[in-house]
């Protein structure tokens, strides 16, 4: 049997209704395993205009690299490896979470430690997929970004906050020079 | 390596008895990519807000990893027949048609996919959504509020109880009205079966004229997100009913046959 995946549709402008009763804003509650950080930026158009309207979901394995597979509920109690965070009016996003350990990759080779990333808005007729790279020695040999062009690698790969403790900061970009680098998956 | 982590490999690489994983170059087993003109692409100028907000470079092809082929799970605590029933979540009930929506979520495989988390969230009858953007001068229903969940069953079967929503104007062009339609949101069993669409109802005028509706090319693609009437949900002085399959990506081999 063979079927077709039903096609995508935006998200649309009104999307909180349905979606904000699992919004997350700290993937790590007390007692995860695990280097804790922040993680904030914004989600910027074409004209570099913030994206009020803008959602994101992560998806990440915990310290030890595993997918937990542990069931996401609205009690957030647990590490579930699953976070839902709307942009605020401004455009920005804010979490916490705990640096993931490393998974394997294409050919057995290890990844850098990274978040998978679906960005989803009005104006957007299919979820955008990217990720969001921990600044760790590991990036220069990820066999993932070793498929993107050199001089776009570092739009995923976040930045720290040298005015902050355990800040990251990374933005998604969806057009001009800093284009974030998106991922037909 | 931990209980969770070989219960994750078991349902997401070839059966580990068949062969050691670790010593497979690539054991995951990667879910197909869509047939042409199946999805949108992300610039459809006809919809104005994808000019700005679609990316301009080209997609990276992604080898699906670990971290594609994995997702989360979503406890069943989630849903309960408040969040199944639309029309009953206030004091009084909801004003409008009351419909039944019905469907089963497959793979592309043809399996069903069981306890997957189908989110809905739509307009009222008037066409207005419960949010503080939405500016139409249509009224709210304080028995509304559009937001809805559900979790299919062991058939893949999911059901849910709301109102049929209103066509509402938008501003992407002149006189632009949105068909009818309900959002929904599914996961599936992995990061990258997720899918967002919208439901549509079968001989809407509006359809034709939607920029969103037709921002994919494939029209048989397309038409399946129109539901059909369905005479055998319909309950009999209480509500109409519509079927809407949803079928999410499937692997690119199964380790199970039908």
């Amino acid at each position: 049997m063979s079927l077709q995946a039903t096609t995508w549709q935006t998200v649309g402008p009104y999307f909180r209704i349905g979606l904000q009763y699992l919004d997350t804003f700290d993937l790590a509650p007390a007692g995860t395993a695990g280097e804790r950080f922040a993680v904030e930026g914004s989600v910027l158009d074409g004209e570099g205009n913030p994206v009020p309207d803008a959602v994101i979901e992560i998806w990440q394995a915990d310290s030890n690299g595993t997918y937990t597979g542990a069931s996401v509920d609205e009690s957030s109690a647990t590490f579930t490896g699953f976070g839902r965070i709307p942009a605020d009016d401004d455009g920005r996003f804010r979490f916490t979470t705990i640096r993931p350990g490393q998974v394997p990759g294409p050919g057995g080779a290890m990844q850098a430690t990274h978040l998978a990333v679906r960005v989803m808005m009005r104006g957007l007729l299919k979820g955008l997929v990217t990720r969001m790279y921990f600044p760790t020695d590991a990036v220069t040999s990820d066999p993932i970004l070793k498929l993107i062009p050199e001089q776009r690698r570092g739009t995923l790969i976040a930045a720290v906050d040298s005015s902050r403790d355990a800040t990251l900061l990374w933005n998604i970009q969806l057009q001009g020079e800093r284009e974030t680098v998106f991922f037909d998956c | 390596m931990n209980d969770n982590l070989l219960k994750h490999e078991e349902a997401t690489t070839r059966p580990r008895d068949a062969v050691d994983s670790k010593s497979l170059p690539d054991p995951v087993v990667g879910y197909r990519r869509p047939s042409l003109g199946t999805q949108p692409d992300y610039l459809h100028s006809p919809y104005v807000s994808s000019i700005s907000r679609s990316p301009r470079l080209p997609l990276i092809k992604l080898p699906h990893t670990l971290t594609e082929v994995t997702g989360p799970v979503f406890s069943p605590k989630l849903v309960s027949s408040a969040t199944a029933d639309l029309t009953t979540q206030h004091s009084g009930l909801a004003i409008g048609e009351r419909i039944i929506v019905s469907g089963r979520v497959l793979d592309e495989n043809g399996n069903p996919l069981r306890n997957t988390l189908v989110e809905v969230w739509q307009a009222n009858a008037c066409g207005r959504y419960l949010h503080k953007r939405d500016q139409h001068d249509a009224p709210l229903d304080p028995n509304f509020s559009g937001e809805g969940r559900v979790m299919t069953d062991e058939n893949g079967r999911y059901q849910f109880m709301t109102i049929k929503p209103g066509a509402y104007p938008w501003r992407n062009h002149h006189n632009a009205w949105r068909p009818a339609h309900i959002h929904f949101s599914l996961f599936g069993p992995a990061f990258v079966t997720r899918l967002v669409t919208q439901m549509y109802f079968p001989g809407d005028p509006l359809l034709p004229s939607d920029p969103i509706f037709n921002c994919t090319a494939d029209e048989n693609a397309r038409n399946r997100l129109i539901s059909q009437f369905d005479w055998e949900m319909v309950q009999p002085e209480f509500a109409l009913a519509f079927k809407f399959d949803l079928i999410l990506r499937g692997r690119d081999e199964t380790p199970f046959e039908d």
